[in-house]
């Protein structure tokens, strides 16, 4: 069963529709992507799997159940727009939080006392927000979201504003959270983070999905037998250069982009036949920042 | 309803527990001692000067009536005018009170003169007028052969007795006086509590705002129970600051009182010469009380914690409204709180006349009008109004409060997610109708 699948989900605000007919499944223990350009109805889309407005139409299961008043205590949500009280103290915004998501005092604390010896924060319980600095903020604006062990995690751009240090902190306990069996939605307009951490990805733009599915698999999609040989010596002189646009060469490597794996192999080939020894060969695979431009510049 | 009371609990202690809450709290009945204080020294300083003024009357109109009092000495020295100016002129007094002889004893006008180069204070000439006064007032009596006995039966205590005709009720001339007060002192209290805590709720909104924590809160906790435990929360601030005023005042009185040696009840009737007031106004105050015990407490008691209650809630959700609607800077709020600051205002308006005129047309259509009602009706309770009047307000009221609560969760839900400009009223209708 899927953490969470939407089906045919559509909000419309009085002047344009935010989320046009969307459809997406999240499988369970995964960390998945929704991406888009700025306006593209990610947070739209979150605010209606959060619950905090409804769709206009469309279904929104969590593991098979239609969305309900349960599932917000299941769901730890870190909006773009994120902040905290700054006149309370760190301890007890958490421990309301936290009880606002349904957790009893003592287990609250609990897990506070877990997450706050974890990130090394122990000694900030009574201290205000505003006697923080913003990355020691960002600490406890995670533990916020994490705290009441929800079963599926919403981060909307989490790694804005965060400084180098606190984002590998927060990216390791993303991957332990997966271990954990925790889903997290992962949703960003920064490519190369998606490289790295999803596994899956929705990619959708002025509403609408354009396209989804495993990172691995939408690159192989859109690629372009794109491939980059490195050698030693002199590059031969038969090759067979007749189906093939030389993108960039120098003296031990030349990039080339062809029509199919017959013709790479063909100039891979041509190497060996020659003795030239070859250092590598890859096949370059479009970024998905590249995929994303492209997608989203070709299709509005 | 966990979550509701977790924020009520939330707005409740971090309101309770903030110094300022606390100073402001308990400085306000020190405040009053501090009041008292200053008025004790400015009065004490008052007496330290002594005015020696010497009176010239050639007839002997004065003598053994104006008596020296405190700071001011009265001689009056058998010598002419000028040698008691020339005593002014060589600083050895401080006035001369010349007292002309008065011709005929049945004046209407009578003029006396003060040299000096200062004027009399009020008390002081206060003073010199009521002794002339009372002395031209004997000598009229006597030219016209009345006995001053006889005189003092002339004078009427006038009082009205209200005689209920249909209604099986005790009322004396004392009940319209309390009630007119206690429904004022009701209304007043209504009008500035609504608005003193409405404005919190306002603030409390935009707080999470411009913070940005209120989406994180959202996702956890329906907007219309955010809102609503916000608006429960403040007032049960209000009603904690209000209970401990109510304790502390009293002390504060008290202990003013013992500490300068003021009686505090002098504060609030000064105009009253303590002639008048002497031996009645033990007996006025028993009757007060009496009047008091009177009322209809059981209506009276129940029905302003209804108009409280409701008022309380039908504006501070609309004030919960606007803080969601406004952006970024607290001085937006002015435009916005405008509409709802009218009624309350023209409430408390209306609120004044139906102290005078409980019974108005327009106290009457205005007491059974929400949003105005719950200022209004609260001054007229005292007076006994039809129930069906009452009844027509209540159900009124709520109904109409319910509708506002839900009217501003409305717009509450969506506008704590908008970010940027203030929001127009157009937007706002907007708000209104958008989907879940």
């Amino acid at each position: 069963m899927n953490s969470l699948s939407l089906k045919n989900v559509v909000k419309a605000y009085s002047n344009h529709i935010a989320v046009n007919d969307v459809s997406f499944e999240v499988k369970p223990g995964t960390i998945f992507g929704l991406l888009g350009p700025n306006g593209a109805g990610k947070t739209s889309l979150i605010r209606i799997i959060t619950t905090i407005t409804a769709a206009d139409s469309g279904q929104v299961l969590i593991n098979g159940e239609p969305l309900n008043q349960l599932h917000p205590n299941k769901i730890g949500y870190m909006p773009e727009e994120r902040g905290l009280y700054k006149k309370m103290k760190v301890g007890e915004q958490l421990m309301y939080l936290a009880q606002l998501k349904g957790l009893s005092n003592k287990k609250a604390k609990e897990n506070l006392k877990y997450w706050m010896k974890k990130f090394e924060i122990q000694d900030w319980w009574n201290k205000t927000i505003g006697d923080l600095s913003k990355g020691m903020g960002q600490k406890v604006q995670f533990i916020a979201t994490v705290v009441h062990e929800p079963t599926l995690i919403i981060l909307d751009e989490p790694f804005t504003g965060l400084d180098p240090l606190n984002a590998n902190l927060i990216k390791d306990e993303i991957y332990q959270l997966k271990e954990k069996g925790a889903t997290i939605l992962f949703s960003t307009h920064r490519m190369e983070q998606v490289e790295q951490i999803c596994e899956d990805i929705v990619l959708i733009n002025q509403g609408k999905v354009l396209l989804q599915g495993h990172v691995d698999k939408i690159k192989n999609d859109f690629k372009e037998f794109k491939f980059s040989i490195r050698f030693e010596g002199t590059q031969p002189a038969d090759l067979p250069l007749d189906e093939v646009d030389v993108l960039a060469s120098d003296a031990n490597s030349i990039v080339f982009k062809t029509k199919d794996y017959e013709h790479s192999n063909a100039i891979l080939h041509a190497f060996i036949k020659n003795q030239v020894p070859v250092l590598s060969f890859n096949e370059i695979l479009p970024s998905l920042n590249e995929i994303f431009i492209q997608q989203v510049t070709q299709k509005s | 309803m966990n979550k509701i009371w977790l924020v009520i609990q939330r707005e409740y202690l971090t309101r309770v527990k903030n110094k300022t809450f606390i100073l402001t709290t308990l400085l306000a009945p020190l405040g009053i001692i501090l009041l008292i204080a200053i008025q004790a020294v400015i009065m004490s300083t008052g007496s330290d000067k002594i005015k020696n003024i010497e009176v010239y009357d050639p007839s002997h109109l004065l003598e053994g009536e104006l008596s020296s009092r405190d700071n001011l000495k009265f001689s009056f020295p058998n010598q002419p005018l000028d040698s008691l100016i020339n005593h002014y002129i060589a600083g050895q007094i401080s006035g001369v009170l010349e007292i002309p002889p008065i011709e005929d004893s049945l004046v209407t006008q009578y003029t006396y003169r003060y040299h000096a180069d200062d004027q009399l204070a009020m008390d002081e000439s206060m003073a010199v007028d009521r002794a002339i006064g009372k002395k031209i007032r004997s000598f009229k009596l006597k030219k016209l052969n009345v006995d001053a006995s006889l005189l003092n039966k002339i004078d009427t205590d006038i009082s009205g007795v209200p005689v209920m005709v249909l209604k099986d009720k005790n009322v004396t001339s004392m009940t319209t006086m309390v009630a007119s007060a206690l429904g004022f002192v009701i209304g007043y209290a209504m009008f500035f509590i609504i608005m003193l805590y409405g404005a919190q709720v306002m603030r409390s909104v935009m707080e999470e705002k411009i913070n940005r924590i209120v989406e994180v809160l959202i996702s956890s906790v329906k907007p219309f129970e955010l809102m609503l435990g916000k608006v429960i929360g403040v007032g049960l601030v209000g009603l904690t600051q209000i209970g401990i005023w109510l304790l502390l005042i009293p002390a504060a009185l008290f202990v003013g009182s013992m500490m300068f040696g003021i009686d505090t009840s002098e504060l609030s009737s000064n105009s009253i010469s303590p002639e008048i007031a002497g031996v009645s106004a033990q007996n006025e105050f028993l009757q007060v009380l009496q009047e008091l015990k009177n009322m209809n407490w059981f209506l009276i008691l129940p029905l302003s914690i209804f108009y409280f209650l409701m008022g309380y809630f039908a504006y501070s959700a609309l004030f919960a409204a606007i803080g969601s609607a406004i952006g970024e800077d607290i001085n937006e709020a002015n435009s916005l709180t405008l509409p709802v600051m009218i009624p309350l205002m023209i409430s408390m308006i209306i609120g004044f006349s139906a102290f005078n005129a409980p019974d108005s047309t327009l106290a009457i259509w205005s007491s059974m009008t929400p949003l105005l009602s719950s200022v209004v009706m609260p001054v007229r309770l005292p007076f006994d109004p039809p129930w069906w009047q009452i009844a027509i307000s209540v159900v009124s009221l709520l109904l109409f409060t319910i509708f506002l609560v839900w009217l501003a969760a409305r717009i509450y839900r969506i506008g704590i997610l908008m970010y940027g400009k203030k929001a127009t009223f157009k937007e706002i209708a907007k708000w209104i109708r958008y989907k879940g």
